[in-house]
């Protein structure tokens, strides 16, 4: 595991934030053992206490959950993993949706800029899966 | 929270120079923290106090309640800025003497820490980079089993490649029940490590703080602080 850190910002916020990418992503999936305390400082140079305050956030949001004398386990509850992946998303499009209005675009305006270039996108998305078919067969 | 180190209004004055100025401070068990500021400014000086090397020339300093002396002797294992080897040693003699030399030293662990570093027994200590001279250093220091490692500018004389290494070491062999107090001008490199810092100024404490704390109330990490305390 590798993190970009940036060292303004909590470490052990950016660390969850990356862990949680990881489950929404599916590297790691529902019920995989997660590193120890230890083995994650010593990977990503980071102090274990900054760890520990991590995967005790992560517990409190039930993201993961310890069991005794194992270690700590991604949840397997999937409707926590959608929970995760909402709270994600929602913060992108608040992100994106205050940008956009800073931008001078009026909400209907966003919104029909998103629909345009998700059928841009959709567009792109057919003609490339149609080359990988061709290089597939070929 | 039971204190591990307590310094309270320590001086030391050399000469007609105040390297220490009435500097009080304590420090808990199982934390990492770094001792930052320039050169000059008193760094050294608070760790070869703590480490018994030389008085304070006023006021105390006690690790676990004990004066610093004789009896914290086994409590504490100092890493200096300069190698404590001689230059005859292979890096196996480097090892023997330091378990000779101390009953808490774990041979065992200093195996698997020269392994990490890439450090063979028969080396001879005089041809080491000045890197590899600073992982035996490191790996001396911390193969023992106390309570307070002391590291001074553990990282001072490597490439930021080799950085890497020590900072990995520091966090895979240190022992969690234990701290380190770690001196360092190399802020940016070693923030990430620390559980609170302490910034030194001509020889006064001016800021102590949790690492954490310190990105959160003030939106900024512990290197843009240092520089702006620091006037850089």
């Amino acid at each position: 595991m590798s993190i970009e850190f940036d060292n303004n910002l909590p470490i052990y916020l950016q660390i969850m934030n990356h862990i949680k990418r990881q489950i929404v992503s599916g590297i790691l999936q529902p019920g995989d053992k997660i590193p120890s305390v230890r083995e994650l400082a010593a990977d990503l140079q980071i102090n274990p206490n900054t760890i520990q305050r991590t995967f005790q956030e992560l517990e409190r949001e039930e993201v993961v959950e310890t069991r005794r004398g194992l270690g700590r386990y991604v949840t397997s509850e999937e409707s926590k993993i959608m929970a995760i992946k909402k709270e994600m998303a929602g913060e992108l499009l608040h992100q994106f949706i205050h940008g956009m209005q800073e931008l001078g675009f009026k909400n209907q305006d966003i919104v029909s800029i998103v629909s345009e270039a998700v059928a841009e996108d959709r567009k792109q998305g057919v003609k490339e899966g149609a080359k990988g078919g061709n290089t597939a067969q070929s | 929270m039971e204190t591990l180190l307590k310094v309270d209004g320590v001086s030391k004055k050399y000469g007609g120079k105040l390297a220490l100025n009435s500097v009080s401070l304590r420090i808990g068990p199982g934390r990492i923290v770094g001792l930052l500021g320039s050169n000059g400014s008193g760094k050294s000086t608070l760790m070869r106090i703590a480490a018994g090397l030389t008085p304070p020339s006023a006021g105390s300093i006690s690790v676990l309640g004990k004066p610093v002396g004789k009896e914290t002797r086994s409590l504490i294992s100092y890493m200096p800025d300069l190698p404590l080897t001689e230059s005859w040693m292979r890096v196996k003699d480097a090892v023997a003497f330091y378990r000779d030399f101390y009953a808490d030293f774990d041979l065992e662990k200093a195996r698997e820490m020269l392994d990490f570093m890439s450090l063979k027994e028969n080396d001879r200590v005089s041809s080491l980079s000045k890197g590899m001279g600073e992982r035996l250093q490191l790996t001396l220091a911390l193969s023992r089993q106390v309570n307070l490692y002391l590291l001074d500018e553990p990282i001072g004389g490597v490439d930021p490649v080799a950085r890497g290494k020590i900072l990995d070491a520091i966090v895979r062999f240190y022992s969690e029940d234990s701290s380190l107090i770690v001196s360092t001008h190399l802020v940016r490199d070693m923030e990430r490590i620390f559980d609170e810092v302490m910034f030194i100024q001509d020889g006064v404490i001016v800021l102590h703080e949790e690492v954490e704390s310190i990105r959160i109330n003030r939106g900024k990490g512990i290197d843009d602080l240092f520089k702006e305390v620091f006037g850089e």
